[in-house]
């Protein structure tokens, strides 16, 4: 290997997924681009089809949110309207973006893209300041469980590169995320379609002396709390092995969701509620001695017990709730309305069980944060508080404890749409957040 | 048993040293590749994995290893074959699927044409686009309720809005506008029949990310990826693979350079590079400054406008 590969190696700290979103002219795609762009991420024959672009309109410079926007439709319209990736990649860190519309209709897609997301790169206009959707967008990524809110504020060169229209916008922003709870907010003036504070720092706007865009996403902690959390690891296959004496031993292939597994260990499997000790923990090379939160494995334990996909194996002294029923907060995704006589099916991790609304607590305005008590109904893009009731138990923890085993969708049982996507609240009675959960110095 | 939450036993860390390493880029994309093919072969009754003896999918056999081994495969393995391909793709293709010891399905373009299901206008047009008619009836053939593939999101802009489980209706069709929302890792499998899915366990990787993979996993790939002597026909910008299959016009000038493949697909469609990268880890050094696009320097197929995937896609293309 070469030096530079080794030290590229030694520096990889991983993968970081954020999410964009902003209103239709708030030039999300142009800053994206300009990302791209700027960290010489974008091959030639992309910027010659860009170029071609320009000169049919007649325009003498390239349009850099063409490197982000997809569909025909989309090209036709002028408009983002789904969830697009696009990927690059420094030395430090790979990055996966999912640029969500900031179109009104499309909540759903905002709250799709921050499901997955580390962090979320909210954009607002500099010369309108916090709108409703940068309010919309900073309460879904806080919902959501995002863990670093970024405020990019763009167009600062419509502002004459102002110190005080800056500061006047940052103001509100932080007494919106404070009201909200929002914890880890950054907050970067900058120009997508010159470049400033992006990718490169800004001589226009020396007052500011925080880091460019991509150098705070490039040194953002990585997402590696999920390693102190107490084990989850929701069964997604039985394999079942030969072994030398001829009889059979099983293995149940999963994928560590949280905390950390080791030969020896207690586990509770969930559901049922049986307590056993993990036999071996092994992957494609062979045994291993431990497995951490993100790892794909296979888990051996003792006895004879009865697991198959859809349990949870579990740290006994803090296990999941086990429930037949639930409050969450759901998004609603479907055309269609919520008819309580629909039938549903409810994915919590590995397991999928048919599932009824039973009550709809309320219904939030996401922009003024109001509450309308007891909708009959749900539409597209609604935000509600509801109790849902489950036709057989479920392992499930409250979703700002563990994402993966507090996240759900439900699909609609006759026509197979994933109607909703839905994130556990803690019981009723149970209101203090717990801080960062359990942690084994053993390791 | 009805249980709630118990409060944490001990703090979290207070050094930086007790805070374990980040997983690497490869092992993120490995183990989130591993976890989408255990869903496909838990959610779907008869899947397949589409392998076609490129890198992509020779990545996604290696990956299938890792995620099943030591048992068998939960699917076999099918080839849809142009009739068209490079000889040596096809021999590599057959090779690994005995070393594997897997069950490799083949079917073929020239059969739906026998058939009468593939109508070519002219006997020299190129079967890449056709293949979707041999793929579709495939499918039905074998009760395939899942088709897992290794195509990536970073390939083409059509592809970048691509579900991971990526639903298509009864004709095999994909609606890039009624997608069903996919979040956190719940990927909604559900099916009526007649439908099926499309799951792409790369979607998340780049061009680069596959040949670091190759590199650490010391993979086996046709010698077309790598640089070699070959007669071409320079035609522009571009190089054009002399072979009966590829139609060549009298400004051609065929010449013989050392060039290698990116991509490598049906020979009408596919045109080699010139480099001089012999190596795993010189490609990965050439790839990490190519300076065009994977499918941009190399297909012929999506040249012909802007929008020639997607429109592919919407009718069942891979």
């Amino acid at each position: 290997m070469s030096e530079a590969a080794t030290n590229a190696a030694a520096a990889d700290i991983g993968v970081l997924r954020f999410s964009t979103a902003g209103s239709v002219d708030d030039g999300k795609s142009s800053l994206i681009g300009r990302m791209l762009y700027d960290s010489n991420s974008v091959t030639s024959d992309r910027v010659e089809a860009l170029e071609r672009a320009a000169r049919r309109k007649g325009e003498t410079e390239i349009d850099l949110s063409l490197l982000m926007d997809g569909l025909t439709i989309e090209r036709e319209q002028g408009i983002t309207i789904d969830v697009a990736y696009s990927y690059f990649a420094t030395p430090q860190r790979k990055f996966i973006i999912a640029d969500t519309p900031g179109h009104e209709q499309y909540t759903r897609n905002m709250v799709t893209g921050a499901s997955t997301a580390d962090a979320a790169v909210i954009l607002v206009d500099a010369q309108r300041g916090m709108t409703t959707q940068t309010r919309r967008h900073l309460y879904l990524s806080h919902l959501l469980g995002v863990a670093h809110l970024v405020i990019a504020v763009n167009k600062m060169d419509l502002v004459a590169f102002d110190q005080k229209a800056y500061a006047a916008i940052a103001q509100s922003v932080e007494a919106f995320a404070r009201a909200i709870g929002a914890a880890r907010l950054y907050l970067v003036p900058i120009s997508a379609k010159f470049g400033d504070n992006v990718v490169h720092g800004s001589p226009r706007m020396p007052w500011y002396d925080g880091k460019p865009l991509l150098a705070l996403l490039e040194t953002l902690p990585p997402a590696i709390l999920t390693h102190y959390a107490p084990f989850r690891f929701p069964v997604q296959l039985v394999r079942r092995v030969p072994a030398p004496n001829g009889e059979q031993f099983r293995q149940y292939l999963g994928r560590v969701e949280s905390g950390r597994v080791r030969p020896g260990d207690e586990v509770a499997i969930l559901p049922a509620g049986r307590v056993t000790r993990v036999r071996a923990v092994s992957h494609f090379a062979g045994p291993l001695d431990h497995a951490v939160a993100g790892r794909s494995i296979a888990i051996e334990v003792d006895g004879d017990i009865d697991i198959g996909r859809g349990d949870v194996l579990a740290a006994p002294l803090q296990p999941p709730r086990v429930d037949k029923k639930l409050s969450a907060t759901i998004c609603w995704f479907a055309d269609e309305t919520f008819t309580p006589a629909a039938r549903y099916l409810a994915k919590c991790g590995t397991r999928t069980v048919s599932a009824r609304i039973s009550d709809t607590v309320h219904r939030l305005d996401v922009a003024t944060l109001a509450t309308e008590p007891a909708p009959e109904t749900l539409k597209c893009n609604d935000i509600a508080m509801v109790r849902i009731a489950l036709a057989q138990p479920l392992a499930f923890d409250a979703y700002e404890d563990n994402r993966a085993t507090g996240a759900f969708i439900l699909i609609d049982a006759d026509t197979n749409a994933t109607v909703a996507a839905g994130m556990i609240a803690r019981p009723e009675g149970e209101s203090a957040a717990r801080d960062v959960t359990g942690f084994d110095p053993g390791l | 048993m009805d249980s709630s939450p118990v409060p944490p036993l001990v703090p979290a860390p207070a050094s930086p040293a007790a805070v374990p390493a980040a997983a690497s880029q490869l092992d993120h994309l490995e183990s989130e590749a591993i976890y989408i093919l255990r869903e496909a072969a838990a959610e779907f009754s008869h899947p397949v994995l589409l392998f076609s003896g490129g890198k992509d999918s020779t990545v996604l056999l290696r990956l299938a290893e890792k995620a099943f081994r030591p048992g068998k495969f939960p699917f076999p393995l099918m080839h849809v074959d142009t009739g068209q391909n490079f000889p040596e793709v096809i021999a590599f293709r057959d090779r690994i699927a005995a070393q594997l010891g897997e069950r490799l399905i083949v079917r073929t373009v020239q059969d739906s044409i026998d058939r009468g299901r593939v109508r070519l206008k002219h006997a020299n047009q190129s079967r890449n686009a056709m293949q979707t008619v041999t793929l579709l009836d495939a499918i039905k053939e074998f009760g395939f309720d899942a088709c897992i593939g290794g195509a990536r999101r970073d390939e083409e802009k059509a592809r970048a809005k691509e579900r991971i489980f990526s639903f298509r209706n009864s004709f095999g069709e994909w609606d890039p506008r009624h997608q069903r929302p996919e979040l956190w890792s719940l990927y909604n499998g559900r099916l009526d029949k007649g439908e099926h899915m499309r799951v792409f366990p790369l979607s998340n990787w780049t061009e680069i990310d596959v040949w670091r993979y190759i590199e650490r996993e010391h993979l086996a790939l046709p010698s077309l990826y790598y640089a070699h002597e070959r007669p071409v026909a320079v035609r522009g910008n571009i190089l054009l693979p002399v072979s009966e299959f590829v139609t060549l016009s009298d400004d051609d000038a065929v010449e013989t350079r050392v060039v290698r493949f990116r991509t490598v697909g049906d020979i009408s469609c596919t045109l080699p590079v010139e480099s001089s990268a012999a190596t795993v880890a010189e490609i990965v050094a050439e790839t990490l400054i190519a300076s065009l696009s994977e499918r941009g320097a190399t297909r012929l197929d999506d040249q012909t406008s802007d929008a020639s995937m997607e429109e592919r896609k919407r009718v069942g293309y891979f």
